[in-house]
């Protein structure tokens, strides 16, 4: 473990895999306007799917696709309306303090209170977690250091710094847990080219230096095909396939992963599916 | 033995890790602090002035007494304020700030969230209704020698309980309706100090609304906190007022966390537990 690490990770079966999705699936009901009638919305079908540990997977698909569903139902957020979900073999809807001992996420969108400092923001989060504060007072800046934010801004609001470094405070509140499986939502979305690469850099030293399995949510191709070892495509809920770059390309004729997608899907990443959740 | 210390260690370091959290947004948002303590305390010598209002049209009525009552009924409704809006407000802030996912999916047990919350509410409130009423007393050159300020505190800390019980019970308003949750919450608020006696003796209520007030924590918390300093009666002298507001709290919090934790199991089911609600 890394010097950088406080919490210890939380004991798992290491020969389990990481994560295991059998037949999950989620149905929001959504009312139309004034009617009464509620109408089914199906944002996941029946998905199956395993992580070993230690892999990196990114799941690609447009917005709306299920993918923040997914990420959500993982992270004990949502419950499910059939199948079942482990991680590390607990059972994600059944376990839920277990699980969430072992996962962190990273979102699109930066979850702080914007008019606190990146130290206080990280400070009270990692109480929840069981750390001390004598812990968090060294581990704090160490990590801020480690994922490149300025630590003279690290007592300032967090309203202003840029999304970019925002994004860092995120990632180093993820690290701070020691998660054995981060969840990272769009982590690299609206960020400039610089932040991009430096936050891809992070995760791939995350896997390097922490052992952390990563599921990756993205539709950014190059950042997918850079950073995981698989990749799945999911299109209107429906898990369409999930395998090595390489054997995506394969599989679909295509040069490219966006080709592949393409083929896949019938559509471009780009276009938006209707939001279901 | 070592793995139930060490799961309460985790547990009241979550409590602090709230604790912690609101005592920083409160210092960095002190100048609206001390704006919203101006105008609790205008709303309070609205009510105060009464008093001296009756006086001058000729009512026969002790000043200083009659002030000291209406004091009394403005303070709690202040202090109530408090501890029930923490509560109520909970989820929406944390949604306006787009931290209800993080702080949903962490292993923190949602007793110890709400206690959290409540705990603060009750610290901060203390501090916010002594200020108030030294303030008032001065403005009013109020004169309470024979006051037992001890008794009067034990009272406002019994029934604490109770009012945080009542508190969790509102703070799933804005979980299962964002848009209005808030709101509902401060009803449930004005309704309890209604049936209560806030600005008056309980026996001027219809049948109905008495019966309502031998089941609120207020009814007995005002006329304890009345007898505590305007009659100058001790802890044991009030034990008639003291042990209702105990068993209504040891009713009240197991009730309100089990309301609470269906409501999480609704807004989990039906995807209301993120930001844009």
């Amino acid at each position: 473990m890394s010097s950088t690490s406080v919490l210890s990770q939380p004991s798992f079966d290491r020969a389990v895999p990481a994560v295991e999705v059998s037949c999950l699936r989620k149905d929001f009901r959504r009312r139309e306007g004034l009617r009464l009638r509620l109408r089914c919305v199906s944002a996941l079908k029946p998905v199956t799917f395993s992580i070993e540990r230690g892999e990196c997977v990114a799941i690609l698909g447009q917005n709306g696709s299920g993918k923040s569903t997914l990420v959500r139902l993982l992270s004990t957020l949502l419950l499910e309306d059939g199948g079942t979900a482990r991680i590390f073999g607990h059972d994600v809807f059944r376990e839920p303090r277990r699980v969430q001992r072992l996962i962190n996420r990273v979102s699109v969108e930066a979850s702080f209170f914007k008019r606190l400092s990146a130290f206080e923001n990280l400070s009270y989060a990692a109480r929840f977690y069981g750390l001390r504060r004598r812990e968090t007072n060294a581990a704090i800046p160490r990590m801020l250091e480690r994922v490149g934010f300025p630590l003279e801004r690290a007592t300032g609001p967090m309203e202003d710094l840029s999304r970019g470094m925002q994004q860092k405070v995120a990632l180093a509140r993820a690290l701070l847990t020691t998660p054995a499986l981060l969840l990272l939502d769009e982590p690299t979305t609206g960020l400039d080219p610089r932040s991009k690469l430096e936050v891809q850099d992070f995760i791939r030293e995350v896997r390097r230096v922490h052992d952390a399995t990563v599921l990756l949510c993205t539709h950014d191709l190059n950042e997918a095909e850079q950073l995981a070892d698989r990749v799945g495509i999911l299109h209107r809920g429906e898990l369409l396939c999930l395998a090595p770059p390489d054997e995506l390309k394969h599989r679909y004729q295509a040069e490219t992963l966006e080709e592949a997608f393409f083929s896949a899907t019938g559509i471009a990443l780009g276009e938006d599916e209707e939001v279901s959740e | 033995m070592r793995g139930t210390a060490t799961a309460l260690r985790s547990e009241l370091m979550g409590l602090s890790g709230i604790v912690e959290r609101n005592t920083y947004i409160i210092k960095r948002y002190i100048w609206w602090e001390l704006a919203w303590f101006v105008w609790t305390l205008a709303n309070t010598l609205t009510i105060v002035f009464i008093a001296k209002g009756f006086e001058q049209a000729g009512a026969k009525i002790d000043v200083n007494k009659a002030t000291t009552w209406l004091l009394i009924g403005a303070l709690v409704w202040s202090y109530l304020g408090m501890v029930f809006g923490l509560l109520v407000e909970m989820v929406q802030w944390e949604r306006w700030e787009g931290t209800i996912e993080h702080t949903f999916m962490a292993p923190l047990s949602r007793s110890m969230h709400l206690l959290g919350t409540g705990l603060f509410g009750v610290l901060y409130g203390l501090v916010r209704t002594a200020a108030l009423f030294v303030v008032v007393a001065f403005f009013f050159h109020l004169s309470l020698p024979g006051a037992d300020y001890v008794a009067a505190l034990v009272v406002l800390l019994v029934a604490s309980i109770s009012f945080i019980g009542i508190g969790m019970m509102t703070s799933v308003l804005p979980l299962i309706s964002p848009e209005k949750g808030v709101q509902l919450g401060y009803i449930a608020q004005g309704l309890l100090l209604v049936v209560s006696g806030v600005y008056y003796n309980v026996s001027v209520l219809p049948g109905w609304m008495q019966a309502l007030a031998r089941i609120s924590p207020a009814t007995y918390a005002l006329r304890a906190l009345r007898s505590s300093i305007i009659d100058g009666k001790g802890v044991h002298a009030l034990w008639g007022d003291i042990w209702p507001m105990l068993v209504i709290g040891i009713i009240a919090v197991p009730l309100g966390l089990e309301i609470f934790r269906r409501g999480e199991r609704y807004a989990k089911r039906h995807g209301k537990l993120k930001r844009s609600g």
